[in-house]
């Protein structure tokens, strides 16, 4: 390739995740389920070894999935495939970049391998996406070099509230930012510990710099499409896809109702052509503390 | 005069935004009875068979050739190109198949291979910024088609007619030149109907 071309840059990086906006990324475990993910519409797929429901119930320590299970996704689908990092393992990550994956998920779905720092994500050419409960969280993320980031919600529940929150708390707290005068920026960013020429960007463009999903506990067409009127760019599907009864019809219908979130008569015919119940759901006031998996990460 | 971009995932807003800046009436496509008032469509960059698997769901490849059967301007940008090819590499069948190319998909290899370049581009510019990502090829070109641009001897731009392509993303820069020319398509084409 001629010295004209650059890899790695923010354009490319965060270009990648514009590409999949509008869609639905789902996770999978196995070839298998990568072939049904993307013959049901997924603009990507996120290999791992378990899907987050699975991972609370085995508790023990969560890392970085099989490579053998990654390359063997790899292989069986031309869509992107994402992986996920534990927060803080930045070897795990080079692991990942040195695979060819082409997302890295800094996830709080694994361990923590680190309780202070995240990953210094902009020394790597593979892009980014992380997990965020409010503004401070997203932009330190973006910060620290995200490309893309979601909800963090809490995976594994099939219970979108948390979702919910995050997402109202993000759209908020950016609308808030941008209507303020300019003299409060600086003392806004120390207070929810956010770089300040990234406020000051959201300040000026009323939008986040990088595309945001919505993530952890979407289990229905109606919770993808929920997710989409309250702005999201799209939706990441854990567990919600294949701990349903029925996971080619649920990612179907999930696809079309993230397409056509505002098309309710649409949402009233692919949630009754389901052929099955969704996944079984969690109180999230029922969670031991630490299992809280959106606690982690700082 | 008013150019749709089909809206069924990916890039849609910056195509959005780049016609607005150009002062041209740009609306988010979904659904085939919006196709009536277009003069011209852009299929933006997003995933291929994630946009060819709706495409087909909401009955949308018929109204699409008919359109173009019409005379009306076409334009894909990265999947979008993938979705006007005659041919694809690896794959069981194309798309629309209204330009006379055979494409290879992801052809400079994963995201980690994705990059950013200056280009020439024929009729257009001799300095665009252009932006690949996961980008596509055009392996052959039939003889009505005309190339516009390529990277190491291989073609990234072309036009058949009616129809243009890149397997880059003049969307996701703020330079309008390369809509600027499909805008021109489009309002030479009306001014022919």
């Amino acid at each position: 390739m001629s010295q004209n071309h650059q890899v790695g840059t923010d354009l490319v990086k965060r270009g990648m995740a514009e590409m999949q906006k509008g869609g639905v990324i789902m996770d999978v475990v196995n070839a298998e389920q990568a072939k049904i993910a993307e013959a049901a519409g997924a603009v990507a797929v996120m290999a791992l070894e378990r899907v987050p429901s699975d991972i609370r119930k085995a508790g023990g320590v969560a890392r970085m999935a099989d490579l053998r299970i990654v390359e063997e996704v790899m292989a069986a689908v031309s869509i992107p495939v994402m992986a996920k990092a534990r927060i803080g393992h930045f070897v795990e990550a080079r692991a990942l970049e040195a695979m060819g994956v082409d997302y890295i998920d800094e996830s709080e779905v694994l361990t923590p391998a680190d309780e202070v720092y995240h990953i210094d994500k902009a020394q790597f050419t593979v892009p980014f996406v992380c997990g965020a409960r409010n503004l401070g969280e997203a932009l330190r993320r973006v910060g620290e070099g995200a490309s893309m980031l979601r909800t963090k919600g809490e995976p594994g529940t099939g219970n979108i509230v948390e979702a919910v929150r995050h997402m109202r708390m993000m759209q908020s707290q950016i609308r808030k930012v941008q209507g303020m005068s300019r003299d409060e920026l600086m003392t806004e960013a120390k207070d929810l510990g956010a770089p300040y020429e990234l406020l000051l960007q959201i300040h000026e463009t009323g939008k986040l710099p990088v595309v945001n999903f919505a993530a952890g506990g979407v289990a229905t067409p109606a919770d993808a499409a929920l997710m989409m009127h309250l702005g999201s760019d799209g939706v990441f599907v854990g567990s919600g896809i294949f701990k349903s009864e029925n996971p080619e019809k649920f990612a179907r219908a999930i696809v079309e109702a993230t397409t056509h979130y505002n098309d309710y008569d649409l949402i009233v015919r692919v949630s009754k052509e389901l052929g099955g119940s969704p996944m079984t759901g969690l109180e999230i006031s029922k969670l031991r503390p630490e299992d809280r998996m959106q606690e982690r990460g700082w | 005069m008013k150019i749709g971009v089909l809206a069924l995932q990916g890039a849609v807003r910056e195509h959005l935004h780049l016609l607005e800046k150009l002062g041209v009436e740009a609306v988010a496509v979904k659904k085939q009875e919006q196709l009536q008032d277009l003069d011209g469509l852009i299929f933006p960059g997003g995933e291929s068979t994630t946009m060819g698997k709706l495409i087909r769901k909401y009955d949308l490849l018929e109204p699409i050739r008919d359109f173009y059967r019409e005379g009306k301007p076409l334009l894909g940008t990265c999947a979008g190109l993938i979705l006007l090819a005659g041919q694809i590499e690896d794959a069981d069948e194309p798309h629309l198949a209204v330009m006379d190319m055979t494409v290879k998909r992801n052809a400079f290899g994963r995201q980690v291979d994705s990059f950013e370049a200056k280009l020439a581009i024929k009729e257009v510019a001799d300095d665009f910024h252009a932006v690949f990502i996961r980008a596509p090829l055009i392996t052959h070109v039939g003889k009505e088609v005309e190339v516009l641009a390529e990277v190491n001897g291989e073609v990234v731009a072309a036009r058949q007619g009616n129809v243009l392509c890149a397997s880059f993303h003049p969307e996701l820069t703020d330079d309008a030149r390369f809509h600027q020319f499909f805008v021109n398509m489009v309002r030479e084409a009306v001014a022919l109907r």
